[in-house]
């Protein structure tokens, strides 16, 4: 419904209808050759018009071809107009999301205060609590939590840092605490957002390769018509039939795909535009395109497949151990443990760690040789950490590793949890269970996919136990488990090997060879420059499921040229049966046997076909800018829905459409 | 039920049924496994191999393909020329008739190396036996060349990615010895038996029951008018072609001359099945071709059993149908079949005069010219339903949100660019030079034998047959003029060769793409769904082109009898 009514918008349809009069410039006309050819044929029939007022008699009469040319010429402007309009909505969207990042003072290291408008690439400015960030950058020191919600509408404040993955920032977002040193990474009018904003004005606008396809065979088509009519000028000269200049131009008009050829490129913009109303940038419309032949999704695991990440959720003791000096241990561990599974241990047990009473604690912070934490205090030693490493320590150390600890870690991996145990003094004391939580109605989206023809892959640090289960659970068809960012690469370039397309999505800068050599490589706004670059799309929300809408949208957008193709070619056999028949009546009576629609008369005739021709245009506008709805029940269901709508529909509705014009023609003609 | 409709009925199941099997037998033949005929055709063909010098197992790439076909057909046209215009005085000429004129050996020649075998003279007095042996000949050889260029095609999508695709002249020798040359050799049998003649001898003369003496033309007809059929040629060895006592004596030989002409285009589309391992794809492609010959079959044999409406007013009665210019011994039901099926194939031999029949069988004979890819001759047929496959694709490739690939294969803006472009040389020669013709009407005006919409037909029919290499004639018109030769043989070369080369190199292209393998969003082609679009797009592009001129000729002059 929001498309429909921004598509009335006041302002935007009269910018829009403005443009369509400029767009007549035949350079501009030239770029689209099934118009252009319109465009001669509107313009040779404003010579004939004027020729018939000044008395030109074999032409037929001057209200006739005066209405002919307005048709033509109507035509002409309900295609610019569709395509304007596709451009005003897109720009319209942009300027919105630009709005947020409007001029606002911006403090540069040296205590100089300029404009966000001056900001160059390379300069360095500073943020505290409560400025509105002047710029994209990336934070080089310092730390703060920051207010996104006027780029992604969501209200939880994020935390941003020097170095690492989480080192970018969004201009006109908001401080809240602490401050921040951040250098300027793109140079004014060239964020990506102006880049979207030039690619949907068009005059960078590209054509992507299968636009450049189906233009061909839309050229293609024009070509036969053109060889038809021509050649139509001696076939009807043998027989003894004269037709007008004007008949000949309608018969061509009608025939030539106008309505494909005048809303091609509304629906290319139109997509790229509903990218962006889903708050994604791309970088190009080719990008849009490929992600509906995406075949392949690699989805993280953590925040797109479950929540956040792994909770504490259940503390299981030794045989001769008493629950509550797990629990103890489990939390004195924990205290410093900064990591969200350490946080949800100390949630679960409910306990404040400030309540016991230790003296002179040492933290061991977790390595990845000792892949295990803990404290030291008097001559306590607590350690928590994976199976093997914990295992190791009691060994070593001459005890035993209690059986029921080691069936307890094997049941809680089989059902796709993970293990931590605790140990006291290099004694075992129990295992502390931490569960992947999947995120509600993310099966239904997978199952979805699936119908689509898309393999779903989960890429997650788990071992490859607890990644089966959570596969399973939520219903992905492939796991790379313990993944290395190298995996990920591995894994893409063997899919696409065997001629698949993948698409990803990520925000580290190890991340960036991957989105670079994914068909789709998405990456999140909040991700580093690196993998901004690297990808080609930005999902402004860094909503990792937003790969699937980007899909649909893909899908849509070709579904949408091609159903008004079929639309369009389909159109012609009821444009045959009006005109041919109109334009041999006169002089073989004998052909009205095929004037079927019992049109009233030749006149008549072909400006209802004409005139049908012109006004499909604009009632297709809502369409090729909606898209043509996609639904994931197998290419051969759709292909038959298709077929059904656009084909049979195509074939039909002109007939009643061109009778219906008749009738209130033959009141004139 | 009515003997003439079963008569047909055995004749178009019996094809299909033996169709099959061939199918199996081509598609092994191809694949280089073993078959029965092996002892027989090895030392025979290794024979050829050595004697030319050719290296069988040299692989091609799709441009050396097009390469060795153009070179080894010049090569052939000018053997041709040099026969056609020196036949006068070289041997085998017992009725001493005389060299051809340039313009006439050049299009008789193109005409036969193309595989249309349009024949504007008559075999009794303007071919010697030599000439005759020689346009043989290439009846054979044109044949092995479509089906050497289609199995370019079966190659391209056997492999999943590869730019060797065989050896054309293998292809092309496997052609003429195992398929084409034991089909000929049976149905040449069959006609020998049933008193087609097979003698070097001259003209023989009797008497006739008036007490008159006539000489009547023989030869070596029988092996002549088997290739004809088989080769779908349909280049007859006596001036009226298959309406003649002597080159269809039967309605045995109708039948199996018309089985004949069918079962290698149908056995084609089972081969590219069997070859690819897709056996439901062959039978999308039948189903399509079969429903376009079947909507312009049926009516036109209604309409040739209804009879002439404005003879029926005189008071015959109509009971046989339509019956001008049919013989007796095939009745109007199998002419009517026989005029559609060979149109439909590009074989263009005929048993009736299609230009006496009713102005929609007219129609209809032009439409499936026109369309020119049911069933399609042999080798070509397929070629050129692959552009239509092409199309429909692409444009239901779309409709399912994917763009476009055809059996794992994405088709890009090259591909689409040959495609549109041969598709539309089809339309393109048909009204352009019949365009030409009917505004040059100094040429032409003379040679038509009918004025008004027929006469307009005519001409239209003379293009449409060139651009289809069909070969069949709307009779009346008179065409041995350096007009009608010059104008129809450059019709031939261009609609024979760039057709060929097309789909080759789409093939060739997609070849080298890499394979996607199929998901559950791929475009499913070998559905019926996929089916009703290959034929709509055929229909729109093929067929819609010509309605305005369809509408000046055999509607204006249907509707004018109505």
């Amino acid at each position: 419904m929001s498309n429909s009514i921004t598509m009335f918008k006041k302002d935007l349809f009269y910018k829009s209808l403005k443009q369509a009069f400029v767009k007549l410039n035949p350079k501009s006309m030239f770029r689209n050759p099934v118009m252009f050819t319109v465009w001669i044929g509107t313009f040779i029939m404003l010579i004939v018009s004027i020729a018939t007022l000044f008395g030109v008699k074999e032409q037929g009469s001057f209200a006739y071809n005066v209405a002919v040319f307005l048709t033509l010429f109507l035509t002409l402007l309900f295609a610019n107009f569709a395509e304007a309009i596709a451009e005003a909505r897109g720009k319209a969207q942009a300027d919105s999301l630009r709005k947020t990042r409007q001029e606002t003072p911006a403090k540069l290291q040296n205590g100089s205060v300029v404009s966000s408008a001056e900001l160059q690439k390379g300069d360095v400015f500073i943020c505290e609590s409560g400025d509105i960030i002047p710029s994209d950058g990336e934070i080089i020191e310092g730390l703060a939590t920051i207010d996104e919600s006027a780029i992604t509408g969501e209200s939880a404040p994020v935390i941003r840092e020097a170095g690492g993955d989480k080192s970018s920032v969004t201009g006109g977002t908001k401080v809240l605490s602490d401050k921040i040193v951040v250098q300027v990474t793109t140079q004014p009018g060239e964020s990506f957002l102006d880049k979207m904003i030039t690619l949907v004005e068009g005059a960078s606008r590209q054509k992507t390769p299968n636009e450049i396809a189906l233009t061909i065979l839309l050229a293609g088509f024009t070509l036969v018509f053109i060889i038809v009519c021509i050649t139509l000028k001696p076939f009807a000269d043998y027989a003894n039939v004269s037709i007008t200049i004007a008949s000949f131009i309608s018969l061509f008009v009608c025939l030539i795909p106008t309505t494909i050829g005048g809303l091609l490129s509304a629906i290319g913009i139109a997509g790229m535009d509903r990218a962006l109303r889903a708050n994604v940038i791309t970088k190009s419309g080719k990008a849009v395109e490929t992600a509906g032949d995406i075949d392949v999704l690699l989805l993280d695991k953590t925040g797109t497949i479950t929540i956040g990440n792994r909770k504490a959720t259940h503390f299981y003791p030794a045989n001769a151990i008493d629950e509550k000096t797990l629990i103890r241990a489990a939390v004195l561990s924990s205290m410093a443990d900064e990591t969200p599974e350490g946080k949800s241990i100390l949630e679960l047990a409910g306990i404040n760690p400030l309540s016991y009473e230790v003296k002179n604690p040492v933290f061991i912070k977790f390595t990845a040789e000792t892949r295990s934490s803990g404290i030291d205090y008097e001559n306590t030693r607590i350690r928590k950490g994976a199976t093997d490493a914990i295992k190791g320590l009691v060994l070593t150390a001459g005890n035993q590793f209690p059986l029921e600890v080691e069936n307890r870690v094997k049941e809680i991996s089989q059902n796709g949890g993970t293990p931590l145990v605790v140990s006291e003094n290099e004694k075992a004391l129990g295992v502390i269970e931490l569960q992947d939580i999947v995120k509600p109605g993310i099966q239904e989206r997978f199952e979805r996919l699936r119908k689509m023809g898309i393999k779903t892959v989960m890429v997650t640090g788990d071992n490859p136990l607890t990644a089966k289960f959570i596969a399973e659970k939520a219903g992905v068809d492939d796991f790379i488990a313990e993944a290395k960012p190298e995996d990920k690469m591995n894994y893409i370039k063997r899919e696409q090997s065997e001629g698949r397309l993948v698409a990803m999505m990520g925000d580290g800068t190890n991340d960036a060879p991957a989105l670079a050599q994914a068909d789709v490589g998405v990456a999140m706004n909040s991700g580093t420059q690196a993998a901004k670059e690297a990808g080609n799309m930005v999902d402004l929300d860094n909503d990792p499921t937003k790969l699937i809408e980007v899909v649909e949208i893909g899908k849509q957008l070709l579904m949408t040229r091609g159903t008004l193709t079929t639309f369009s070619i389909a159109n012609d056999v009821a444009k045959y049966f009006a005109i041919i028949p109109a334009l041999f009546i006169t002089a073989i009576p004998a052909l009205q046997g095929l004037n079927v629609m019992k049109l009233h008369s030749p006149e008549s005739a072909i400006l209802a076909a004409v005139i049908f021709n012109a006004i499909i245009i604009p009632l297709l506008i809502p369409l090729a800018l909606k898209g043509v709805a996609y639904k994931p029940i197998g290419a051969s269901a759709l292909l038959r829905r298709n077929l059904l709508i656009y084909g049979l529909g195509g074939v039909l509705v002109p007939f009643v459409g061109i009778k219906l014009i008749d009738m209130v023609l033959s009141i004139f003609f | 039920m009515n003997t003439e409709i079963l008569g047909i009925l055995v004749m178009f199941g019996l094809s299909i049924i033996l169709a099959i099997p061939l199918g199996k037998y081509i598609a092994k033949v191809y694949a280089g496994e073993r078959t029965l005929l092996d002892p027989i055709f090895n030392p025979l063909e290794k024979l050829f191999y050595r004697l030319s010098g050719i290296n069988p197992k040299t692989a091609m790439n799709w441009k050396q393909h097009i390469v060795a076909l153009l070179i080894i057909n010049a090569v052939w046209f000018v053997l041709g020329m040099i026969v056609l215009m020196m036949q006068g005085s070289l041997p085998l000429n017992p009725d001493k008739n005389p060299n051809m004129s340039v313009d006439l050996a050049f299009n008789t020649v193109v005409s036969f190396v193309v595989n249309c075998n349009l024949q504007h003279y008559s075999g009794e007095s303007g071919l010697s036996y030599l000439g005759q042996y020689w346009l043989m000949f290439l009846q054979f050889v044109s044949a092995g060349t479509g089906m050497a260029a289609a199995v370019v095609i079966f190659k391209a999508f056997r492999e999943k990615t590869t730019i060797s695709l065989g050896n054309f002249y293998e292809h092309l020798v496997k052609s003429c010895t195992r398929i084409l040359l034991p089909i000929s050799f049976i149905v040449a049998v069959v006609l020998v038996f049933e008193g087609t003649p097979m003698t070097f001898e001259g003209k023989d003369t009797m008497t006739t029951l008036q007490g008159d003496t006539v000489s009547v033309s023989r030869g070596p007809a029988a092996a002549f008018v088997a290739i004809k059929h088989v080769g779908t040629n349909g280049g007859g060895f006596f001036g009226v072609n298959s309406a003649h006592p002597f080159e269809n004596p039967s309605y045995l030989t109708n039948m199996v001359e018309m089985i004949a002409q069918m079962v290698i285009p149908m056995a084609m589309v089972f081969a590219f099945g069997y070859f690819i391992k897709r056996g439901k794809l062959s039978w999308m492609i039948f189903g399509v071709m079969t429903l376009g010959f079947l909507l312009l079959v049926i009516p036109t044999i209604r309409t040739e059993m209804y009879g002439n409406p404005a003879i029926t007013a005189m008071g015959v009665e109509p009971g046989l149908g339509a019956m001008e210019g049919k013989e007796v011994r095939f009745g109007a039901a199998t002419s009517g079949f026989w005029s559609i099926a060979t149109t439909v194939i590009s074989t263009g031999s005929v048993n009736a005069m299609h230009d006496s029949m009713m102005p929609l069988s007219g129609m209809n004979e032009l439409l499936a010219m026109m369309t020119n890819s049911f069933y399609g001759g042999v080798g070509v047929g397929i070629l050129n339903f692959f552009l239509f496959l092409v199309l429909a694709v692409f444009i239901s490739g779309l409709m399912v949100g994917r763009t476009p690939e055809f059996l794992g294969k994405k088709i890009e803006a090259k591909e689409m660019k040959i495609a549109i472009i041969i598709t539309l040389l089809h339309p393109f020669l048909i009204l352009a030079i019949t365009a030409l013709a009917v505004a040059l009407p100094d040429y032409t005006v003379e040679s038509i034998n009918n004025p008004g919409f027929h006469g307009f037909s005519e001409m239209l029919y003379e293009y449409t047959s060139s651009a289809a290499n069909n070969g069949s004639g709307f009779e009346g018109l008179k065409d041995n003029t350096p007009w009608w030769n010059i104008s129809t043989g450059i019709v031939l070369i261009l609609s024979r060769f760039l057709p060929i080369i097309g789909p080759v190199a789409i093939a060739g292209l997609l070849a080298e793409k890499k394979f996607i393998p199929e998901g559950g969003g791929t475009l499913q082609t070998d559905t019926s769904t996929f089916g009703v679009v290959v034929f709509t797009v055929i229909v729109v592009v093929a067929a819609l082109a010509f309605f305005p001129a369809l509408a000046l000729g055999p509607l204006a002059e249907y509707f004018s009898k109505i």
